[in-house]
């Protein structure tokens, strides 16, 4: 084997979540792993070029373990190098969906127990967005990576009104339909137009009156929970999650408003 | 089996039976001489363990009190015998009262070849049932969670700290491996004795000391318990203390050991004379511990062109099985290596690779062979080297290799990151998974490039052999056959701790063992 590391280890080895720092092969070591692309000729200047810019990124001791011609102009870098950088893991604070997720029959079981019919669920990819990809996964019958879609769940009677459809059209089917749930994907989103999208969809449904009526749940690979809450959804779901995941967590959050109404009233 | 390459059987016989001339020729002298090696396994298994104050291993105290004392050519058994029979004391407190200059070997008494023979062979056994519990304990572990079918998921770690390794090794078996080696640091091959206790501060890898054997072990154990598979364990019986480093492997239940008859040789100047004894005693302690042999012929091919030099490791294998089989070890115990290393901008390397891993498998058809990744020809690009990496996992899982030593992206960059073996196992997984049964849906064209490929490579492989039992394995040696390194017969390190045995030279865990190998292990 070549490239042995034999640099004598200066740093604390032990476990510091207040200066939390990468892990290549030992604690601390603050090992990161880039590529990128220069557009310029694959030369020394080139290397020392990306090596400067690994420095700025924070990386010590960088080295660059390929560059490699794209083009006349067009240089390809891998490189691996120390951050210089750490984290105080402590102070990171974030909201995530807090439900333990259960399996397609249990949710239909439990959504017959608590709420005695089928749950209305509209979903769509709105915008510009053209991707069905991401709605797809949750709503088909088929669904994706083995987890049943809502189509195949017994007690949700799921609309998929696919991709490009206006918020303005996908408020509209909504209340026509009579949806209890909304759930809206944005797959591509460049420059954050997704942002702006969710954002008006919100204040369109808002302005309808219905927001009260409605759980309203955004997914996609760019969309957290943190940022969904923040805009407004009751829950975001992002790249890793699935339909059992979204149903999951629509059956509880219906179940939990209809005790709070009856309380209410009572 | 039928042979998928249409493999000319006859001459396959024609070059094993030349591999076991010259392993037979070299044997003879074997047989007449021992190393300072050797005797310190003698004292490792007769219970000696420990350092005296100036960090000196016990084993090496009294082996030097033997060399100058002017006993050591009988054999350090030999020694321990009168010293059983006069003091009555363990082997370990006759050590720690030869490391305090309290051993009076001017008076030490001599006493009947019988009387020797009786009391030795007794300590002796007791020595060797440590070895027996392991054996058992590593039986009752693959009786109760099973055997894995298919190729056996081979990864390093190398972080120079044993604790280090541990966290790193048990992520990998976690993740999917099924044989952890600890990389030993850089140079312990050359150091004439072995570390002692636990150690943190290795360069490129982690000493091999009983104590790391012990902890990584236990972890290995513990992860194993929490995923019901078992964890082997793999570490280096190679440089000038092959034998001692069987012992500690034996006692600590190490499950493979690299041991390869000429390696050192080659690959690290040791003396030849040396190394062929080393060896001979450290591959009889594996056959009787039930550990898996490792040879290292894919190291001609980082030293030669791959596609050049495909049938002397083709020859190696030949004289390593012969060897091996000296020693007591079965078939099933010899991981023959080789190794996935033809350059990448040869047209059709994949397909010749193919031919002479499936080669070797029919050749060797019961050796767990051990087959190594693509390492000369990986460079930075870690993106084409997961390719190269998956190409290598192909031929494994169509050919059946059994020791799969994962390829590293990163070969070229660093010693393996934790994410860096994760990726490398998901490949390997991957591949195994979607291809498990492809192998045999493959036949081969009956005149195929491949078949030529094969045959070419036993041909020459052939006349190799048969030109190396004409001039002698030292000789050969001396003249660069393998590897085209060039090693002299009186060259190279060690060869002062190389010595003639007496005519009444002991060591009788040697005829004990082969004894018990002989009539199958109970």
């Amino acid at each position: 084997m070549k490239g042995y590391s034999i640099e004598r280890r200066q740093f604390s080895r032990t476990f510091d979540p207040t200066h939390l720092r990468p892990y290549g092969d030992t604690m601390n070591d603050g090992k990161v792993q880039i590529s990128f692309t220069l557009p310029v000729e694959n030369n020394d200047k080139a290397v020392e070029c990306a090596k400067q810019l690994a420095v700025k990124m924070g990386l010590e001791q960088p080295v660059i373990a390929l560059s490699k011609s794209l083009d006349k102009t067009f240089t390809f870098f891998v490189v691996y190098g120390n951050t210089s950088y750490s984290i105080n893991y402590e102070d990171i604070e974030v909201v995530s969906v807090k439900v333990e997720t259960m399996g397609m029959k249990e949710t239909d079981a439990y959504i017959k127990e608590n709420i005695g019919r089928k749950i209305v669920v509209v979903g769509a990819s709105t915008g510009s967005d053209a991707h069905t990809v991401g709605i797809d996964a949750i709503m088909n019958m088929k669904g994706y990576a083995g987890h049943y879609g809502l189509e195949r769940y017994e007690m949700i009677e799921a609309y998929n009104l696919g991709s490009q459809v206006e918020n303005i059209d996908f408020v509209r089917t909504a209340i026509e339909l009579k949806a209890d749930v909304l759930l809206v994907s944005q797959t591509v989103t460049q420059k954050d137009i997704h942002i702006q999208n969710l954002t008006q969809l919100v204040e369109m449904i808002e302005a309808e009156g219905i927001r009260e009526k409605v759980v309203l749940i955004c997914g996609g690979p760019r969309v957290s929970h943190q940022l969904a809450k923040e805009l407004g959804y009751d829950a975001g779901f992002g790249s890793g999650k699935f339909a059992d995941d979204a149903a999951t967590f629509l059956a509880k959050e219906m179940a939990g408003r209809l005790q709070n109404n009856s309380e209410e009233i009572s | 089996m039928k042979s998928k390459l249409n493999i000319n059987e006859d001459l396959v016989k024609s070059c094993r039976d030349s591999a076991g001339a010259i392993a037979g020729d070299v044997q003879a002298f074997i047989d007449t001489s021992s190393t300072i090696a050797v005797e310190r396994t003698v004292c490792r298994l007769l219970g000696i363990d420990g350092v005296d104050a100036f960090d000196v291993p016990l084993p090496n105290v009294v082996i030097e009190a033997l060399v100058e004392n002017e006993l050591i050519e009988k054999g350090c058994a030999d020694f321990f015998a009168r010293a059983f029979l006069a003091t009555g004391k363990t082997a370990q407190d006759i050590a720690e009262s030869i490391s305090d200059d309290g051993f009076d070997f001017q008076n030490l008494p001599e006493y009947s070849r019988e009387k020797k023979e009786i009391i030795i062979n007794e300590k002796c056994r007791e020595g060797l049932n440590r070895i027996k519990v392991n054996r058992n304990k590593r039986r009752d572990y693959l009786n109760r969670f099973g055997e894995k079918e298919g190729a056996l998921l081979y990864v390093i770690v190398a972080t120079g700290n044993i604790r280090e390794d541990v966290v790193q090794a048990v992520a990998a078996a976690k993740q999917g491996a099924d044989v952890i080696a600890v990389i030993r640091t850089t140079g312990q091959s050359l150091l004439d004795y072995v570390p002692y206790g636990e150690t943190t501060d290795g360069f490129g890898g982690t000493y091999a000391t009983q104590e790391n054997f012990k902890i990584m072990r236990s972890a290995l154990d513990d992860v194993g318990e929490e995923l019901n598979r078992y964890i082997r364990l793999c570490n280096y019986c190679s440089g000038l203390c092959m034998p001692e480093i069987a012992a500690m492997g034996a006692f600590e239940r190490l499950d493979m050991m690299l041991n390869d008859a000429l390696y050192g040789i080659l690959f690290r100047d040791i003396n030849m004379k040396r190394t062929l004894i080393d060896q001979y005693f450290s591959r009889i302690i594996n056959a009787y511990g039930e550990v898996i042999i490792n040879t290292g012929e894919d190291n001609y091919l980082t030293t030669s062109d791959a596609y050049e030099e495909a049938h002397t490791v083709l020859a190696s294998q030949f004289i390593n099985e012969q060897f091996a089989h000296k020693a007591g070890l079965k078939d099933e115990l010899i991981g023959l290596g080789h190794a996935y290393e033809i350059d990448p901008a040869f047209k059709n390397s994949f397909v010749y690779e193919l031919a002479q891993a499936q080669m070797t498998r029919e050749i060797f058809p019961e050796a767990p062979l051990k087959y190594m990744p693509p390492t000369k020809y990986l460079t930075g690009d870690v993106f084409l080297g997961n390719v190269q990496d998956a190409l290598f996992n192909i031929v494994t899982t169509i050919t059946g290799q059994r020791i799969h030593l994962l390829g590293m992206m990163t070969e070229a960059v660093h010693t393996p990151f934790m994410s860096d073996r994760a990726v490398a196992i998901e490949n390997a997984s991957y591949i195994a998974r979607s291809m498990e049964t492809l192998g045999e849906e493959i036949t081969f064209k009956a005149d195929g490039l491949m078949s030529k490929r094969a045959n070419e490579v036993i041909g020459n492989a052939h006349e190799l052999l048969a030109k190396i039992e004409e001039t002698g394995m030292f000789k050969s040696l001396s003249q660069g056959v393998f590897g085209g390194v060039k090693r002299g017969e009186s060259g190279g390190k060690g060869l002062k701790g190389v010595f003639l045995k007496a005519p009444d030279y002991m060591n009788p865990f040697i005829d004990l063992m082969l004894a018990e190998l002989e009539e199958g292990l109970a």
